[in-house]
């Protein structure tokens, strides 16, 4: 079973203030900190379970700049064998589309039998690059996938809907899959393996490499700006004995 | 006469909610635009769907097939893009669901149509020449929002998130059309198996008047502990966001929000949740929402009615006692 995972370096923002910068259309990075996407950590593990279990490889592919590369050697370090980073001036502006084309053109003619994907990043939310990158390579995929069962190139496939309720179905290898959290527990790598990783090589591929002469974006962010807010929370000011003090009142008087 | 197409999802028997407001964002904009306005029906026996949608649309399509019984997004990609490659509309919309996230993408770049995903605005702007059409969506997951254009073209593809566009009943009077299949069985690639119900637990948190809900930033599973004292001082029960459940820190049926459990309670408070839209689709009609978060601008503040920014391990614990010592005087 050979295996390719698409992993993007994001960055934190659930904990960090949001700032727009000057171009309008891009956010302030210099202070945010930055890790693999959180669905794409899962898709990681998933990839080296499955080649626990039944052999084969893990190659692990980013497009983005050199710092990409830590991301990149985490991942080497909790398994994965070989690591792809693209990157070229030309690819700096991108969309979905864009990625998933530029990633076609470095995997297509990688002998593997799954490509695994997150189902979302947490910086864009588009989730299109595993679907769109299935329908370039043209094989089957699906998203949300919370269970892989290989069984003789038939993957049983369990697929989260709303409201809790699991699809499950067969899908035809090769496929790609669109991890969503939660499928597994995310390892952490040794002391030992991550100082091993740190000697490895990164393969590099640029533009020229891949033949791609230009990117072609699909769609394009003309500003960002904070959203509208329709009605916020009244927000109780003090310090913790007195916030909690009013809030025990209020609640308790409702 | 520009042709707009709106998809409607069914599974087991049900249209959800986005599919109705799909028809209404659609038949509005082909209104705006002097358009010709679709529903799109896939599925099997589906007549039924077609009679209860004829208002909402000038023409419905239905495709009846055995074999689309169940939403296989393979199937409805090839059923699709057989009718989009004949109509050419100038713009398809469909729900960025389950269903819509394997579909979508995929299928606009079979057809080689622009595409964007996840949207909560769509406008066209009448510039003179050629009608622009813009989209608002919201990266970093609610905390802003941007302003997206399309690649120069004649078709364009949306997906929408649910509740982004109200509903309302139509009134036209639909045609209905049977549209052939171009496939008569599920491709051999893609085969549907079975559903799983989701789990039952020992809590039912929809059942509940006061829910407290603890998100990632409760940190450890240690401090969990925390939540569960000031659950019971309050009579309510433990609920949480998808990261305590992906981490087994709750089962399963604790999760609220579009991939867990819709609440209504009385009281909801939410500690250290950020507040994704997907989390908000589970607890927005709560009578009242306390949020206690220490970023100030964590989208969660525009849904609540109370907040508190400040570190929940400071705030947590005192008020746990305050709401006990209020209650015995
Ligand atoms: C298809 C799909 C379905 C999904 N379904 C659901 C669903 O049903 N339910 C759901 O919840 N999510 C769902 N999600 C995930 C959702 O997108 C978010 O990732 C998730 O809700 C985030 O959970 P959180 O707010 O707990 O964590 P985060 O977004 O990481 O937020 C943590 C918050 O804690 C705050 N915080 C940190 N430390 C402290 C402290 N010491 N004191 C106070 N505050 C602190 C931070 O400021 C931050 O706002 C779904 C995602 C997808 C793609």
């Amino acid at each position: 079973m050979n295996i390719i995972v698409c992993i993007k370096r994001v960055p934190d923002t659930a904990d960090a203030a949001v700032n727009i910068d000057s171009s309008g259309k891009d956010i302030v990075k210099d202070r945010l900190t930055f890790d693999i996407n959180e669905s794409d950590n899962y898709a990681l593990e998933e990839a080296i379970l499955l080649k626990e279990k039944l052999g084969g490889t893990v190659t692990i592919v980013s497009v983005g700049p050199p710092e990409c590369e830590d991301t990149l050697r985490m991942g080497l370090a909790k398994g994965a064998d070989t690591a792809i980073r693209i990157t070229d001036e030309r690819f700096t502006e991108t969309d979905g589309f864009a990625i998933a084309e530029i990633i076609k053109s470095a995997i297509k003619d990688l002998d593997f039998d799954l490509v695994l994907t997150g189902c979302i990043a947490t910086d864009d939310g588009a989730s299109q690059v595993g679907p769109t990158l299935a329908e370039l390579m043209d094989i089957p995929h699906a998203t949300l996938v919370t269970k892989i069962d290989v069984n003789n190139g038939v993957v049983r496939v369990h697929k989260e809907l709303e409201g809790g309720l699991t699809e499950v179905f067969d899908i035809k290898l090769p496929a790609l899959f669109a991890i969503q959290t939660g499928i597994n527990e995310p390892r952490y790598a040794s002391l030992i393996a991550i100082r091993r990783a740190a000697a490895k090589e990164i393969k590099v591929l640029g533009a020229g490499e891949l033949g791609i002469e230009e990117v072609s974006l699909k769609t394009k962010v003309e500003s960002l700006f904070r959203p509208p807010v329709a009605k916020h929370a009244e927000i109780l000011q003090g310090t913790p004995d007195e916030v909690s003090t009013k809030l025990a009142q209020i609640l308790l008087s409702s | 006469m520009k042709k707009i197409f709106s998809l409607v999802e069914h599974r087991r028997g049900e249209i959800p909610d986005v599919s109705y407001e799909l028809l209404t964002k659609g038949r509005e904009l082909a209104k705006q635009e002097n358009g010709e306005f679709t529903a799109l029906v896939l599925g099997h026996n589906v007549k039924e769907f077609a009679e209860k949608i004829k208002k909402e649309a000038d023409r419905v399509f239905v495709v009846d097939k055995e074999f689309l019984k169940e939403p296989n997004a393979e199937a409805y990609q090839i059923v699709l893009s057989d009718i989009l490659k004949k109509e050419s509309p100038f713009l398809t919309l469909i729900g960025h669901t389950a269903l819509g996230m394997d579909l979508a993408s995929s299928l606009a770049t079979s057809l080689n149509i622009p595409i964007a995903t996840d949207c909560v605005g769509i406008d066209i702007e009448d510039t003179g020449k050629m009608p622009v059409l813009l989209v608002t969506r919201q990266p970093y997951n609610g905390k802003l929002n941007a302003k997206v254009s399309f690649a120069a073209g004649s078709q364009f593809m949306i997906t929408v998130r649910q509740g982004a566009f109200t509903s309302e009943q139509g009134n036209l009077s639909g045609k209905i059309i049977d549209i052939a299949s171009p496939i008569e069985k599920e491709p051999d690639y893609r085969k549907f198996i079975e559903y799983i119900e989701a789990v039952v637990g020992a809590v039912d948190i929809t059942q509940a008047e006061v829910v407290v809900a603890v998100g990632r930033g409760i940190k450890e599973k240690e401090n969990m502990s925390l939540i569960e004292e000031l659950a019971n001082s309050l009579g309510g029960v433990v609920a949480c966001s998808r990261p305590i459940v992906d981490a087994d820190w709750l089962p399963k049926d604790r999760q609220v929000g579009s991939s867990g459990k819709i609440v209504k309670p009385k009281l909801y408070i939410a500690i250290g949740i950020s507040g994704a839209f997907q989390h908000i689709m589970g607890m927005k009609n709560a009578d009242t929402i306390v949020a206690i978060n220490k970023d100030p601008n964590a989208p969660i503040f525009n849904e609540a009615d109370y907040g508190i920014v400040d570190d929940l391990f400071k705030v947590v614990p005192v008020l746990k006692n305050k709401i006990k010592e209020l209650k015995a005087s």
